[in-house]
This record gives C-alpha cells, structure tokens and sequence, in this order.
C-alpha cells in the first residue's frame, strides 16, 4: 500500500464542495471534486438573486467556479459516482465510475455548433422543463467546465445509430460515440461529502394543482422565470399565456413542517427566498401585488428581520400570517383561487400566478451513498451529525458539509464547507505539497518598448448591463479609440468560455493590454488578470471599467445616457490602460502560527482545529476563565451537557501542547499585516503570528421589563434552565414571554436560539410535571430545521402558544397578572403565572467596536463584526488574516458555532500554511533621481514602509526607502511628496491624469 | 419626494447645460458603497464619472487642478468615514489637504464649494446616492466651470 495519502475526496460541485475543495487546495493538499453531473454549480447557479443583499447569483457565484476549474491542486472529476470505499481515516481507496461523455473533454472548445444541429429536444434540467435543450449539450450558458456532453438516453445516434451530425459539424473533432464507462481508484486521506439537497417534488401535495393547473410554479421554477438568462429573459410573465400577472401568492411550507408528506422539518431558507422572489418580482414588474401566505416568519440570520420589514413595509408585499393554504383550484384564464382559514372563517381569494415554497429533502442519492461509503443517515434522511461534531459523519475521516446534513442557507454551508476542508486536513497535513511543485509559470511576454495593443472586452452582463446600454455601440465607439486593436461583446465575460476567448485574442492579436467594462473590479478583477496571466501577459496590464454596479443599475429609466457614460467609462479605461506597466510581487515569509481571541466554545474550537494541523495557537482570553456563555447551558443534548462539553472541550485545549491560553488578557494592539502580525496583549508582551481569530462572544440582555430582578417568579430561560438541572424548580404555572430584547426598536433583530430553547425547556417543565401550565407568549416561533420537531413534541405535551401582535408586548399587572392580545382570538387573555419567563435576547459586546479598529475590520449596524461578503465570504473580513466566528458575528446555536469555528480554523490555515505570501504588486516606489531625502513622506506613512537613508557612497545624498513587505499600497505618501519622486504602481500620477482627462473630453483648456 | 421636488424646481442658469462631475472613490469604503447603491438599484444622476483610487489620501491636489483645468463643474472625493480608513489615517490627510485646496481654489477665483469631500462607507448605499443628488444640485446651482464660459 501507499504511503498515507496527502489527497481529499470532495464528493459535489455545488457552493459547498467547491469552497471545501479552494480551502483544501489552498492550504496545499490535492483535492478529487467529483460532481456526478456534466458540470459544477449545483443549485446556486441556477438562483437569480440571493438574500439578503439581493446579489446576482451567478455573478458572485462564477469566480469561484472558475477558480476551483483552474486551480492546479484541484482534479475536478464531472460525471462521475463514488462507488466505494476501503481502508481507514489518513488512507482510504475509494472506487469511482467515470460515465462517459461522448465527448473529449481535451478537445471541446465549447462552440455549440453540434448543439445548434443536433435535431433532439430535451427539457432541460437545469431549466427545470421551461426550456429545452438539445441531446448534446451544456447545462447553462456559463456551465463550468466549458465542456459539451452527450445525453445517451436521448441521442439519435446512440439510441438508434442514426444522425451523427454532431460528430459531422465538430470544428475539434472531440466527439467519441465510442466512450465507455470508467472506473478508477484514487487514494486518498479524508473525504468530505456535498451533495447537496433536492427540492420538495410538490405533485404530492395534490391540492395545491403543481404540475397539474400551468400557473402554479415551484420555488426553483419561479427562480428560473425571475433570471435574465431564464426561459423569459427575466420578465415575470405566466406560463399559460406569457402575459404579465398582476397578483402573484406564494404557498410556503409546501413539503415542510408537514408530517403528512413525511417531512415534519422545517426548510429553514423557504421564508427569505419566498420574501427575496416576491422583492425582485415587484422590481421587474410595475404594480405587482404579491401575498405571501405562511405560518411564522422565519427570518432569523443576520439582517434578516430587516429585510422581512423592508419587504412588508417599502415593497408592499402583503404578509398572511399563521395559515396554511387549503387548496388551489383553476378558475376561468387559468388563474387560481386559493381557500384558506385566517384561524376563525374559510376565505377564498383568486391570484393569476402561484408560487409554492417548496422545502428540502435529502438527494435520492443519499441511501446508496450511505450504503456505499458506510456511513448513517438521520431519521429524516438527511446526513446524521451531532450537536457537538456537526461537521462529522458516523464514519471517521469521512466529513460533510452543507444541505446535505440539514436544511440550510448559502453562507452557513460555505462557513461549514471551510469547517470540513479543516477537519479533512486534520487527516492528510503531514503531506502538505508547495504549490510552487504544482504550477507551471507560464513565462511572462516583455512588453516594454511595444506601442500599447488593447483589448476591450464588454459584457452584456445578461441583460444587467445590456438591458439599459446599448453595448454594440459601445463596441463600436471602443474601436475608433487610439491603441484599441480588438474590442467584442461578451454575454458573460466572467464566464469559463470568455477565458479562454480572451486569452485566444491576447495571442491572435498580440494584444499586450486588457480592458474588461463590466462588473466591479472589487469582485472580478482578480479573476481576469489570472486569465491574462495565463496567456503570458503580466497581470497587471489590465484595467477595468464598471458600467453595471455604477452605470447601468443606477441609470436603469435612461438607456441614452447610460450609454453615453458606459462609453466615457471605457474611453477612461482604455487611457489608463495606455500607461499601465508590468508590476512584480515580492515573497513574504509567513508566521506559522495563529491568535484567537476569545476563549469560548468558538474559540477553543478553532484553536484546537488549528493545532490539530501542527500549528501553534495563542489563545487571548479577557476574563479569568474559560468557557464563555457555554458554562450557562445546563440541557443535555445527545447525552451530554454544553457545561460538561466545554469542560472537556477546556481540558483537551490545556492538554494541547500546541495551544497557549492566556486569562486575564485582552489585545491592546494589532499592527502589522497578512502572515505577520504583531498582536501587542494586556502587561505589554507581543505575539507574532500570521492569523487572527476573532471569537469573542456576545452576551445576554439583562432585562428591565417585567419587573425582573425585582420581583422573584420573574427569571430569563437560562435561570430556568439552571433551577431545571439542579431540581430546584416547582412553578405549576408558567408563562413564557419570547422576545424580551429582540425584535424591537433598541434591537432590531432576532435573537435566533430563543424560541428553541423556550420550547426545550417547556418539555422538561411538561414531561416533569405533565399537569403544570405552560404557555409561551411569542411573534413568530421559530424553531428551523429539525428544532421543529421540538415545536411538535411541545404542543403534543400541552404546551400553549399564544400569538401577541409584532407591535403589542404583553403586559405585566400590578398584581403580578400577564395580560396578552392573543392575535387568533383578536381579544387580550389574562393568565396568572407562578413563574414569568422571559426569553432574553442576544447583544454584541460593547468592546466590539475597540478591536474591531485594531484589527481593522467593520462592525455591521447592529454591531456585531461584519464579515467581507455576507453570501460566500461568511468567517472572512476583507482585511486578509483577520478571521470571525461564533457569536462575534451573530447569535447561533452550538452546532453552528462549532462548524462556524472551524471555518475560521481552515480560512487562517489557508494562510499560514503556505511557505510565503506574495505582496502586492500595487506599491509605492521612489525615483531616486529626484528624491532629495527631505522626509514629508516618512510622518504620512501609517505603516512605517518609508524611511529616509543616506546614501553610503555620497554622505550629503539623502533618499526615501520602501519597505515592500509593510507597505500597504495606499499613496498617501505619493500624494504628499513635494518633488514627485514618489509614485504609486498601478495608480501612477499620469494613468489617473489619463483617466481625468479622458473623462473631461472637449471641456476645459 | 420632498428633494425630488425641490431638485426640479432648482433654477437652471444656463440652457441645454449638464454638468460634468468628477468623482473620487477610494476602494474600501465609497467605491464598495457606489456598488452597493448598484447592486440595491438607487437611481441618480448620470452626469458623475468615478475615478477609483485605492485610498482617498492618493487624491493628489493636482488631480483636482486638473479636473477643473479641464472643465469639470464639480470635483466631489469620497472616502471612509473617520476611523474606519483601510489604511488607518488616509482619510483624516484627505480632510485637510481638501481644505487647503479649498481655499486655494477661492483665490483663483473658484467657488470652493465646487470641492467637496464627503464620507461614505461600504454599507451606505443610500449616502452615495444623496451625496451624487445634493452635489449635482450645488452644482447647477452654481453654474458651469467658469473656465468653459471665457
């Protein structure tokens, strides 16, 4: 046998396979992606917007399937199953079939000529049925890899020996009616599984007429109808007579909290989307009504609440609470009239397009893939996990990430995606590869001294950009501009074929500078200077003009004048392409070690996922102990209590001989940058390290309401909890008051863990004492995922639930009585407990703010820390090497917090286990011919990159030196040097004045 | 609705005149904060161009000059509000040299409010957009760039 293995097995290409495998790839290991599809992307590519910040799917999507498709560590292995497994955790052999594509994958340039003469017509998959495609065929238009494939099943040629035009119009003579399956064995040292999830088949809820009446579309279905590279081109119109609706409902809950179809969970995602559809629906559509029927309002994840409210309040989307859709039928022109209870009469209203929330299951691949590799499914289907090992299967060395465990949104199965990358690496570090032994260099062209030849390439963006300028003009226009040699229309430029298209002109027409008008080069500029990269161009011969985020989205009512700017964007560009040169990067040697700060559960988590790779880890912790607010948790979860887990979790950090704890200590100062920190801490003493964990916790509201502290029957859940676990508790009459310092105007949002616990610690009062009252007193419940069949469990024990309206808090009498407007009745009730529980909310830290400027990261407006991108850069902070976790970043549970640690774990491995960092190409530099040492710029400097040397050879001769490694490439300096003998790379002085006086044609003198 | 309003009934001193704005964001805080008023489709003005630059204390003085030199009507810079600057204390050298400029601009006979520097981050879409507003609303109030009227 081999010797242990430094590779992983990634089973999915979805969101949360691909970030497992970039983390994986990133910190050196080579990763197998197997995606049993013919392309990557799984259900994220084919979402037209996410919440809550309502980004374009595909667009934040795209670049990281472009780069997993091109890291050199990663094999990305479409078509192809995992069939089994031998061996144990750090060496397994897996066995994997290859289905055949039919066609060569090292030949395909992905033309479509076969595709536009195959004569079979399929529905597509990925359009879920509304459009067709063709035998041959890419998944979608940005489909990665760029590769056509045959469908077997459908083909005329395989079926029936007939046609072969595909095989007759193929330009690279890639198409192999021949292929056979293939089986391969790989050895590798840990697996991690993302399958993924698949949709609620909606037939089954007969009454709701899916499939049946053409105006009732599926969630994913009404996704495809919102996209602009859907079957309408993003106009929300009707499938029955593609006319515009007017009244739009969504079903939600179809398939979930409904034991009837044997789904008794909740989706936990269905609320947010349904709100997300029904805000971009009324901005594609003047006038649209939409009404979102539901039963409570799940929106707990961070700023959700906010976008809940702005979707009822700015939006007008009517929101009908606390039902359950009896039935659709069909009335006259295919609309549908929908019957449902608002608790008291049977209504009836009629909507000309329906829309029903369909929840998750697990894929119907999930029993033969539990089979195949060993490892249990939960009684639900799903991937069993624990509450303390969320992240691990039943089987060592084999992990998950994702919707395949449970229902979940995008950025938590992307912060579990990076948590799995670091559990798998516990498996395989000792077999760590440089990339440097992986990547060939393509050798750089020399440019200088040539006469600037660019390219422009313009993105149509779908119909983001195109849809307001006209972008043929702008092409046109580009052409007539000095040094433009090439310049074309691109549909998606970010997209795996428009690559390789770029860098196909780059040779064809030597073009040695690149201009992309598109997007942002916030998100996408990263992406096209590796592409011109790899076509032997320096990267940074590149520039970008952003004629969607600030053009065309901004100027939609004024297609004229959005073009007109688009073209002054470019011509801008294209000036300061004109300058740009050729920049190096230095290498930086990197500490190999990692701060946490913080000493709770998501702290101690990550310190212990980061030593468990070799690395060493300085935990800071500010108070004399360790723990955090887990010692307050006393309910056993699978057999063990939070208290007792972190007691252990504390005994195997103090055993750990890689981990250092500090008590009592607090960080006084962070300087320094990515991979060399310096993080100055309480009595003085400096820690050098190259990461920074920020886990520091939040706290529990203290409550001033109800008379707490004051009168004695009046206590918070986790006071309950505590007099639970040590049998001190006797009340016969409780009331539960749920959001006590949430949901209101001093905390705008939810608290998350509340109602879970509120209903946790109801059944232990109930089963204890099954004759006690309980009522809990709430908004919404929101008990998501499986925490719903605790919901279940406490109305089966008797527990009552009692609905206040949003605005109305129940109210405390003099004499101790709760008076509450229960909504269903629409009167108040008085109810007179022995006990009053209030179910306190979440708060930041107050100190948040204080390290959040030392370590220079933002806090979101509710001031818990901010991550870089709250979709798919979840534990990140745009300042690199700064990473977050736990309740630092928002109120969660054990088991996220723990998956959540370990994503933070792996981001920081991802840099301090490389060999260097490289610094960035864009600093500053001194022409020492005409500094003359006077020592402005040495004071402007904040990073102390700048110091004023003498020069050996001549004494009287003074000069400024840049120290690469701590300049940050800012220009502060540059702006402030008397002489002009500083220029920042990359923003020199004559590329912006290009750009100024581009932008100001025909103005001025 | 109110500015809205008020914008359309600012007076307009010379006929068939737009102004040109020139616009400089720095990367982490006001070109994040145009895209967001992009991404959240906050409709404006179209009359401004963004130069970005990587921090607003790269703003040299001369970009300025030249700016109006060559007919700019208005030159607004943006950067991270106080404290929260990428690069620590940019922003705080963005605020006095506009200042000095400022009055330089005066003794050559430029209305200074034709500068601007204003503070947007990351998150503040909506800023942006009002920023772009009330400026392009100065502006027309002040009338074109002298220099583009001798």
């Amino acid at each position: 046998m081999v010797s242990k293995s430094g590779s992983v097995l990634v089973v999915g290409g979805g969101i949360g396979g691909v970030q497992t495998s970039l983390d994986l790839a990133e910190s050196g290991f080579k990763v197998y992606m197997v995606e049993s599809k013919a392309s990557i992307g799984g259900v994220m590519s084919q979402l037209d917007k996410t919440f809550p910040t309502n980004d374009c799917s595909m667009c934040i999507l795209s670049p990281k399937l472009v780069e997993a498709a091109r890291h050199p560590m990663i094999s990305m292995m479409t078509l192809t199953e995992v069939m089994g497994i031998e061996g144990e955790a750090g060496n397994f052999t897996v066995t994997l079939k290859k289905k055949p594509r039919y066609v060569r994958e090292d030949r395909c340039v992905g033309c479509g000529l076969c595709a536009e003469k195959c004569p079979s017509k399929v529905p597509s998959e990925y359009e879920l049925g509304l459009m067709n495609r063709k035998a041959i065929y890419v998944a979608y238009a940005q489909a990665v890899p760029m590769k056509y494939a045959i469908d077997a099943d459908k083909c005329l040629y395989l079926t029936k020996g007939k046609c072969g035009n595909c095989k007759k119009v193929c330009p690279a003579d890639a198409i192999d009616y021949e292929m056979k399956e293939q089986i391969e064995k790989i050895n590798v040292g840990a697996v991690v599984l993302a399958p993924g999830y698949e949709l609620f088949d909606a037939r089954l809820k007969k009454e709701y007429g899916y499939k049946e009446f053409k105006n009732v579309l599926n969630s994913l279905e009404f996704e495809r109808v919102l996209s602009a590279t859907g079957p309408y081109q993003g106009h929300v119109v009707r499938p029955s007579d593609h006319q515009t609706p007017k009244k739009v409902a969504f079903i939600q809950c179809v398939g979930s909290r409904d034991e009837k179809v044997g789904n008794p969970f909740c989706s936990s995602v269905c609320c947010m989307y349904a709100l997300k559809q029904a805000i971009i629906a009324g901005e594609h559509t003047t006038g649209l009504k939409s009404t979102i029927f539901f039963m409570d309002l799940r929106a707990f994840g961070k700023e959700f609440e906010d976008y809940a409210k702005r979707a009822e309040n700015e939006y007008g989307i009517k929101m009908h609470r606390g039902t359950r859709v009896a039935s659709v039928e069909e009335t006259e022109g295919n609309n549908l009239l929908l019957r449902y209870s608002d608790g008291n009469n049977v209504l009836a209203e009629e909507f000309d397009l329906v829309v029903l929330s369909a929840g998750f299951q697990p894929p119907s691949s999930a029993k033969a893939l539990a089979d195949r590799l060993g490892f249990k499914l939960n009684e639900f289907g799903f991937c069993q996990t624990g509450v303390y090992t969320p992240l691990e299967t039943t089987k060592k060395g084999v992990y998950v990430t994702g919707a395949f465990s449970a229902p979940k949104d995008i950025p938590t199965s992307v912060a579990e995606a990076s948590g799995a990358a670091a559990k798998a690496g516990s498996h395989v570090f000792n077999n760590r590869v440089s990339i440097d032994t992986v990547v060939k260099e393509v050798p750089e062209t020399d440019v200088t001294g040539q006469e600037p030849r660019i390219g422009v390439f313009v993105c149509d963006c779908g119909i983001n950009i195109r849809g307001t300028v006209d972008v043929p003009s702008v092409v046109e226009y580009v052409k007539t501009l000095p040094n433009v040699v090439y310049a074309a229309e691109n549909k998606y430029t970010c997209s795996a074929d428009t690559q390789e298209s770029i860098k196909k002109m780059i040779k064809e027409h030597k073009l040695n500078r690149v201009v992309v008008a598109s997007c942002t080069p916030r998100t996408h500029e990263a992406l096209f200077q590796s592409t011109i990269k790899e076509a032997g161009l320096n990267p940074f011969l590149f520039e970008m003009a952003n004629i969607r985020d600030q053009c065309s989205w901004i100027h939609m009512h004024e297609p004229e004048k959005a073009t007109e700017k688009a073209k002054d964007l470019t011509r801008m560009a294209v000036a300061k392409a004109r300058y740009l040169e050729p920049l190096t990067k230095s290498k930086l040697g990197v500490n190999h070690s990692a701060v946490v700060v913080g000493g709770g559960l998501a702290g101690m988590t990550a310190a212990l996922d980061i030593a468990a790779q070799g690395f060493k880890v300085d935990i800071l912790e500010a108070t004399g102990a360790m723990g955090g607010n887990m010692v307050n948790l006393y309910t056993a979860e699978g057999g063990i209590s939070p208290r007792q887990y972190i007691k252990d979790l504390e005994a195997k950090v103090r055993a750990n001989g890689k981990i250092t704890v500090h008590l009592n200590t607090k960080v006084e100062d962070v300087s320094g940058f990515v991979g060399n920190f310096k993080v100055k801490v309480t009595g003085g003493k400096e820690i050098e390290t190259g990461a920074i964990v920020i886990a520091t916790g939040a706290k529990a509201y203290v409550p001033t309401e109800y008379n707490y502290g004051k009168d004695k029957k009046v206590v918070t859940q986790n006071e309950l909890e505590k007099a639970l676990a040590e049998g001190k508790f006797a009340a016969r009459n409780v009331v539960m008051v749920q959001c006590v310092g949430s949901r209101n105007d001093a905390a705008p949002y939810c608290s998350r863990v509340c109602c879970s616990k509120a209903v946790k610690n109801a059944i232990e009062i109930k089963k204890r004492d099954p004759k006690a009252q309980v009522y809990i007193l709430h908004k919404d419940i929101r008990t998501y995922g499986f925490r719903e069949t605790l919901y279940k469990e406490a109305s089966g024990l008797g527990v009552k639930f009692i609905r206040y309206p949003e605005n109305k808090m129940p109210e405390m009498t003099a004499d101790g009585k709760v008076v509450v407007e229960d909504t269903i009745l629409g009167a108040p009730v008085q109810l007179s407990p022995d006990c009053l529980v209030l179910s306190v909310g979440v708060r930041p830290n107050e100190d948040n703010e204080e390290l959040a400027k030392m370590c220079k990261v933002p806090l979101s407006k509710d001031k818990y820390f901010l991550e870089a991108h709250m979709k798919l850069r979840p534990v990140d902070f745009a300042t690199s090497g700064v990473y977050l976790a736990g309740l630092a970043h928002w109120p969660k549970f054990i088991d996220e917090t723990i998956a959540q640690a370990s994503g933070a774990a792996s981001r920081a491995m991802t840099i301090i286990s490389k060999q260097y960092l490289e610094t960035q190409g864009i600093i500053a530099a001194v022409n020492e011919m005409v500094c003359n040492g006077c020592g402005v710029c040495e004071p402007v400097c904040e990073y102390r990159a700048i110091t004023i040397v003498g020069d050996p050879a001549n004494p009287d001769k003074r000069k400024a030196v840049i120290n690469e490694g701590l300049c940050m490439g800012c220009g502060t300096c540059v702006a402030a040097c008397p002489s002009g003998a500083l220029e920042q790379k990359g923003f020199k002085n004559n590329q912006i004045l290009a750009q100024i006086d581009a932008a100001l044609v025909g103005g001025g003198k | 609705m109110a500015e809205e309003a008020q914008a359309q009934s600012a007076p307009v001193e010379a006929e068939g005149w737009e102004p040109k704005l020139l616009v400089f964001c720095c990367n982490w805080c006001s070109y994040a904060g145009a895209d967001l008023a992009g991404v959240s489709r906050l409709q404006m003005p179209t009359n401004f161009r963004v130069i970005r630059t990587m921090c607003s204390a790269r703003v040299d003085p001369e970009f300025v000059l030249r700016a109006f030199a060559k007919g700019a009507d208005g030159v607004l810079v943006l950067g991270c509000h106080p404290a929260d600057c990428h690069y620590i204390g940019g922003n705080y050298r963005t605020r006095r040299r506009i200042a000095l400029l400022r009055v330089l601009l005066e003794q050559y006979g430029f209305n200074p409010d034709r500068l601007k520097l204003e503070w947007v981050s990351a998150s503040e879409g909506m800023k942006f957009q009002q920023t772009i507003k009330e400026f392009d609303r100065t502006i027309r109030e002040l009338g074109p760039n002298p220099i583009n009227e001798e």
